[in-house]
């Protein structure tokens, strides 16, 4: 096992360095002058040195190698230094990855400030979902052709197909317009203090919250449900049946901890794909997270703070791919690596 | 064949009573007993035939602007009422369908291409396999989103320079959904390739020496037919469904051009005033993605030759 996460690990490096690659190739590639937003004005070889500054002459491969040095190396020193308040070496000389649309802000700062909006989103919508998703998936497998069954079928072919803007932009017309109970804007700078706010921010979450949750809870509901019905059709429970135990007992003891297995693995991986689901969701309520913040960059062409995000994506997608392959393997001891 | 003593015989009498079975006959057979995917189908050519011979009927200019019947409810003159600046929103949703539709297509046909030439290649020749699986995999990682708007973003004023600004935006989001997509129908293929490439039929058509391209091309592919199928369907539902993400997010076609996800843009600010400018698309949109769904749950059914009936 130490063996097969050694070589995982090690296969997870040149991954993450060919997307680092392709996400760095594609905006460097890109038509189009990062000096073009400033003003028209500006002589022709002051805006030259500006480029200069920059970097934007030299070629392309020494582009990306000073950029990997940023990200990789000066970037982890610097959070260090600020979490631990100490400073390692030179601290005062090293070049961060610096925003251009934020004037120099450290890229990694913006992007800190914007995390726990998404976390707070995101992260409870899972929850709610996972939460949500497992039982109905159980019961709708155990109670295969019922009307459950088919309810709960139909529901989750619904949430599945519904995309989410059209979700978000339903509750906001029927909790928003037309009852006036939830407000459809998201105040990023409420902060919970007293009992009060605590309830203003349940109201501003609830929506969010519930449209992420729907989409999730559809998906995870269809997959528990066929990884019940494998389940329940094998030999082994027909085993566990003839001891005469009882059906509560076989069903959550020996069905749901091997149906389980796939399920656990599919919300590891879905983990990072629901935060690039999350962009839409944090558009229409305005939340203030990462999405807005990516969405926000594009729109003013500030290529250090798209790479960095996107990056940042790509990084969650293969780390969960690892966990996903890891968990697998601790809970379902058939798997061997070699 | 049927030579009027050997039709006399009992048997054969029987043989000729009931139509032969086919391959595509069973499958057809099978996917009507399924409901929901009846039903999808339906919706689907109902919706498909509204689109494309709606316009032909309900003559209504969808750009012409008349300020005076702004935000007018639905109603017998404008039956899904009129957005912002007096535009039909009925013609605006069933130009828009024509779009979304068009896009869906076409960016399927482009993943399809890519994922099944990828998958066959690296299915069939051990050589390719390690080196276009790890590129599936690379690909596998990219967020498609966030990607899809940084390239749309940056290539749109480009593009639309080269090939005009209708033709260029569609052949960019076109092809970079399907450039982003691709990757699930390699790795179904391939497996399905994996499997094909073992059976004997496969060794017989080796032993009499047909040569490479030929047993791909004849003796596999079609025989993989059916992931293929099942892949092109539910892939158009995606590529639905990501560009309307996209012009959602205000990052698709350019404002004259309405998509249904570009019309949820451009009414969600008037929500408050007219909110069945966002019901129409918003359920146009659903019911596609709804009703593909289930005809794919349907041929997934129908295609797979373990539930022969």
């Amino acid at each position: 096992m130490s063996r097969y996460l050694i070589r995982r690990l090690l296969t997870a490096v040149p991954t993450l360095l060919a997307i680092s690659f392709v996400i760095f190739a594609i905006l460097d590639l890109a038509p189009g002058d990062p000096t073009g937003a400033l003003p028209e004005t500006i002589r022709p070889e002051v805006r030259q040195m500006i480029r200069e500054a920059m970097g934007l002459d030299r070629p392309m491969h020494i582009k990306y190698l000073l950029w990997l040095r940023q990200f990789f190396v000066n970037e982890p020193l610097a959070l260090l230094e600020q979490m631990l308040g100490i400073s390692i070496g030179d601290s005062e000389s090293r070049l961060r990855v610096t925003s251009w649309g934020s004037r120099g802000t450290p890229v990694f700062d913006l992007i800190l400030e914007r995390v726990p909006q998404t976390l707070w989103v995101v992260g409870l919508a899972y929850l709610v979902s996972i939460v949500i998703a497992i039982p109905v998936g159980v019961v709708s497998a155990v109670r295969q052709y019922s009307a459950f069954d088919q309810v709960g079928t139909l529901f989750s072919l619904i949430g599945y197909s519904v995309p989410t803007f059209f979700t978000g932009l339903v509750l906001i017309i029927i909790f928003s317009v037309n009852l006036n109970w939830l407000p459809s804007i998201y105040d990023t700078s409420l902060e919970v203090r007293d009992w009060d706010s605590l309830v203003e921010q349940l109201r501003q979450m609830a929506m969010p919250v519930t449209v992420l949750a729907f989409f999730q809870t559809a998906a995870l509901v269809r997959f528990t449900r066929s990884s019940m019905l494998d389940n329940l059709s094998q030999d082994y429970v027909r085993t566990v049946r003839s001891k005469g135990f009882r059906e509560r007992y076989i069903v959550v003891r020996h069905i749901l901890r091997n149906s389980l297995i796939p399920v656990i693995t599919l919300v590891a991986l879905g983990i990072p794909t629901i935060f690039g689901g999350a962009i839409i969701t944090e558009q229409i309520f305005r939340v203030n997270g990462l999405g807005a913040l990516l969405i926000s960059s594009i729109q003013v062409n500030d290529i250090p703070l798209i790479q960095t995000v996107t990056f940042i994506f790509a990084f969650l997608i293969v780390m969960f791919n690892l966990v996903a392959d890891i968990l697998y393997g601790l809970l379902d001891p058939r798997i061997r690596y070699s | 064949m049927s030579s009027p003593s050997t039709a006399s015989t009992p048997s054969a009498q029987l043989m000729d009573s009931r139509a032969p079975r086919t391959l595509w006959g069973d499958v057809v057979r099978r996917f009507l007993r399924h409901k929901l995917a009846v039903l999808g189908l339906a919706l689907l050519l109902f919706l498909t035939l509204a689109i494309l011979a709606g316009p032909l009927v309900y003559r209504v200019e969808p750009e012409y602007i008349d300020i005076m019947i702004a935000n007018e409810k639905p109603s017998r003159d404008f039956p899904m009422g009129t957005d912002d600046l007096g535009r039909d929103s009925l013609a605006r949703n069933l130009f828009g369908g024509r779009i979304s539709l068009a896009v869906g297509i076409v960016a399927m046909t482009v993943s399809i291409f890519f994922g099944t030439l990828v998958g066959l290649l690296s299915g069939y020749f051990r050589r390719l396999d390690n080196p276009l699986m790890r590129f599936t995999d690379m690909m596998l990682a990219l967020p498609s989103l966030p990607l899809l708007m940084v390239i749309i973003m940056l290539f749109r004023d480009s593009m639309r320079r080269m090939l005009g600004p209708e033709l260029g935006i569609f052949m960019l989001v076109v092809y970079v959904i399907g450039a982003l997509g691709w990757m699930p129908t390699a790795r179904v293929v391939r497996g399905s390739v994996l499997s094909i490439k073992e059976k004997e039929f496969i060794e017989a058509a080796v032993c009499i020496g047909v040569r490479q391209n030929l047993i791909l091309w004849r003796h596999i592919l079609p025989n993989i037919l059916s992931p293929i199928i099942v892949s092109a369907t539910l892939g158009v539902a995606s590529a639905i469904l990501v560009e309307s993400a996209l012009s959602f997010l205000g990052l698709g076609f350019p404002p004259d051009v309405p998509t249904w996800g570009r019309l949820l843009f451009e009414n969600k600010d008037f929500i408050t005033y007219n909110p069945w400018l966002i019901v129409w698309p918003g359920l146009f949109i659903s019911l596609t993605i709804l009703s593909i769904n289930f005809m794919g749950d349907g041929l997934r059914d129908a295609l797979d030759p373990r539930l022969r009936l």
